[in-house]
């Protein structure tokens, strides 16, 4: 602690700037690929919230719906490994029969999850922030309930995921050969994040079903007036988001890494939320604004594996490591109220609709 | 004619009385609902999953029983009782500040970070003040600085809201995670015990920072600040200007707004007073439970506090009942888990269960319709139930 008084009266600030600026280009390769692949599970959880709330409906339980698939893909991985076998992987991302029944399962445990909060937001219209604490709230219950049941059986998982090697000449191509690589390293579900990101970006703003669900977010009254049927949907909305945020929490437990453990989210349903509003509710925007985040996780990562040498080695030596850890966070609150007096949500976003003819 | 009117009349009367009843009883008859529903719905679930996963052979019904036998018998007796008080205690706390930004209208989530960072301030007086101070002096200055830490982790989410709209929701969450690491950094740095071989702090009974034991074996005086917090809290929310102007932001902020009160100033102080509750409440728990903050520790009181707000109805008095239930819940969770060989986790998956019954408001449904089948109007009027659907 005190050393960094004196530590920065000997420093050249401007050195050290020019020092942290040659270290981020020689380590760029590096820290780009952990960035995109740290923000694959942000931006699934912010393309939920933009699918929940450009059709009216506020979805905070994304978190425990992420942790929820998280858990039930490893579990019916492992249990689908027990019964089946691993099997031989594919020659394409190490798929197993396992990891794919296991995928499946996450996916509609997802959507299941993603039904309650529907009922809850759309049919009982209870407070939509309670309906989505409720689902953090029993998400961690009932995973941590059931992992300490099977915990007992010490189960090893169906492995994970491979990643996608970009061949050798691609990524030393020059100047682009890094970026490339950074982006197309990734397992199979960060690659379809990616492309699921262009995808919702064209139907939201292009499709006829883009256009209705922004008319039941802004206007569901004028959205029925002519024909559309808000109710329906909102529930469409809700469920099909659930698929995308588990595939995020299967991105935690199958692709990153072969385990589950408690609390394995770590708060990432929420910094997609925040990426959501900083992205403007819209799927590009999502993304850009999830690749900030998680830049702060790239650029930690990286000091950690190859620190910096020199009077910059020496400052950051003073930082304590807590700080990179607690840095997405504080990044995500600090760009959040940087942002947010520019960047409106749909008009009806959390308020229950309810027909004119049901009062 | 008289006859039909005296006929009539008693029918009309008796209606009047059972309504009467009826909306009095239901604050506590639908909790009461929706935790008995939620116990059915976990016993069927503890069948199922001790059949499936378990490794029992078959499902094994009377699991459940003995789990919940076992949980009652964990309370049920004279040290039941004492740790049902000590594990009530942050929860009542921490409620109360939960249940204070409900009826201002605002979601804090950030009950776990206001917990620690309220830990971190209480034990960085008990190493610096208790080394040389008295316990007269060091307990009421740890106890500040647990509150004056709290409310500066709730004033952040607060200020940031009121200045640029950030959501709280958000912002709390995010602020939990720093504040699980500047915990961290706090115990492997500026309050780490001398010579300890990992990041560990010292023992507040070492430093004078212990409440004292006032109730059976481990019964700390911390019962006594979370009982007298309840009717302080009440007269705050229902007999002061402070408490009109929450509970008027709560109820139509724009309507506040208009009549002159000055909405983000309420945010700010709000937000502030949940803060410094939750962090009294992670003071409390340090010096009166744990002692000592060791490597990985962490709290689950801030989302218990939001399940005992919206089960006491935001009501300090409520707030007090459903509190004191939760920690009974926590506490024969242990005994549970040791005899039944059911994880204490079940007592999480229950809260969310009890919660979704308490907001689809089972009983009230349960009434309308079969007044409906009976072609007489419903029980408890809409509006009333409508305003206690709104709980936040």
């Amino acid at each position: 602690m005190n050393g960094i008084p004196q530590a920065l009266d000997a420093l050249p600030i401007l050195g050290v700037v020019f020092q942290f600026l040659g270290y981020t280009l020689a380590n760029i390769g590096y820290m780009s690929q952990t960035t995109v692949a740290v923000a694959v599970p942000i931006t699934l959880a912010a393309l939920t919230g933009v699918l929940c709330e450009r059709s009216g409906v506020v979805n905070i339980g994304i978190e425990g719906i992420m942790l929820t698939a998280a858990f039930v893909g490893w579990m019916v991985g492992v249990a689908a490994a027990g019964i089946l076998g691993a099997g031989a992987p594919l020659p394409f991302f190490g798929v197993t029969l396992p990891l794919l029944v296991g995928l499946v399962a996450a996916i509609l445990v997802g959507m299941l999850v993603s039904l309650l909060h529907a009922w809850l937001a759309i049919s009982m219209r209870v407070d939509q922030i309670i309906s989505g604490t409720i689902i953090n709230i029993g998400a961690v219950g009932i995973t941590g309930y059931v992992y300490t049941l099977i915990a007992s059986q010490s189960p090893t998982g169906a492995g994970s995921f491979a990643q996608y090697q970009v061949p050798k000449e691609v990524a030393d191509l020059p100047l682009v050969g890094w970026l490339i690589n950074a982006v197309l390293s990734q397992g199979p579900i960060g690659l379809s994040a990616i492309v699921i990101v262009i995808i919702l970006q064209v139907m939201l703003f292009r499709s006829r079903w883009g256009l209705r669900t922004r008319a039941a977010g802004e206007h569901p009254r004028a959205a029925e007036t002519v024909g559309i049927d808000v109710i329906r949907l909102r529930y469409q909305n809700v469920v099909m988001s659930g698929a995308l945020a588990a595939l995020g929490g299967a991105w935690l437990s199958m692709e990153q890494t072969n385990n589950f453990n408690a609390d394995m989210t770590a708060g990432r349903g929420f910094i997609g939320l925040a990426a959501m509003i900083v992205g403007r509710w819209t799927p590009l925007g999502a993304f850009g604004a999830a690749l900030l985040f998680a830049s702060a996780t790239g650029l930690s990562t990286s000091l950690e594996i190859s620190p910096p040498t020199g009077q910059l080695g020496q400052l950051m030596g003073h930082v304590p490591g807590e700080f990179w850890e607690a840095l997405p966070y504080i990044i995500t609150i600090v760009i959040l109220a940087g942002v947010i007096g520019r960047s409106i949500a749909p008009a009806a976003d959390g308020q229950p609709y309810e027909r004119e003819s049901a009062s | 004619m008289s006859g039909p009117v005296t006929k009539r009349r008693p029918a009309r009367h008796r209606n009047a009385i059972v309504n009467a009843i009826v909306a009095s009883a239901q604050p506590i008859a639908e909790p009461l609902v929706a935790i008995l529903l939620a116990l059915l719905v976990g016993a069927v679930g503890i069948t199922m999953l001790s059949g499936l996963l378990a490794g029992h052979s078959s499902f094994d019904v009377g699991l459940p029983v003995a789990a919940y036998l076992a949980l009652l018998g964990g309370v049920a007796s004279p040290n039941g009782f004492t740790s049902t008080l000590v594990y009530a205690t942050p929860l009542i706390l921490a409620g109360l500040g939960v249940g204070l930004g409900f009826k201002a209208g605002l979601f804090n989530i950030g009950g776990r970070g206001q917990f620690l960072f309220g830990t971190v301030g209480a034990m960085a007086v008990a190493t610096t003040v208790g080394t040389t101070q008295s316990s007269y002096i060091t307990v009421p200055l740890a106890l500040l600085a647990g509150a004056a830490f709290g409310a500066v982790a709730g004033f952040i989410p607060g200020f940031l809201k009121a200045t640029s709209g950030a959501h709280e929701v958000v912002t709390t969450i995010m602020l939990n995670y720093v504040f699980v690491f500047v915990t961290y950094w706090a115990i492997s740095g500026p309050l780490v015990l001398p010579n300890a071989h990992q990041p560990i702090t010292a023992d507040v009974t070492t430093r004078n920072a212990a409440l004292p034991i006032i109730l059976g074996r481990d019964g700390n005086a911390g019962i006594l600040l979370a009982l007298a917090a309840v009717p302080i809290i009440w007269f705050l929310l229902y007999r002061t200007t402070l408490g009109f102007e929450i509970r008027s932001a709560g109820a139509n902020p724009d309507a506040a707004r208009y009549g002159g009160m000055k909405t983000s100033r309420l945010i700010v102080l709000t937000m502030s007073i949940a803060g410094l509750m939750c962090g009294l409440a992670g003071a409390t728990t340090l010096m009166g439970v744990v002692h000592q903050i060791a490597p990985g520790y962490d709290t689950t009181v801030g989302f218990d506090a939001i399940t005992v707000a919206l089960l006491g109805r935001s009501n300090p008095i409520g707030i007090l009942f459903s509190g004191l239930l939760l920690g009974a819940m926590r506490a024969g969770s242990q005994s549970m888990q040791v005899q039944a060989g059911v994880p204490a986790e079940l007592v999480d998956a229950l809260q969310a269960i009890i919660l979704v019954f308490l907001v689809v408001n089972a009983l009230r449904r349960w009434l309308d319709r079969r007044a409906a089948k009976r072609g007489s109007t419903p029980l408890i009027d809409a509006d009333a139930a409508q305003a206690a659907e709104g709980v936040a």
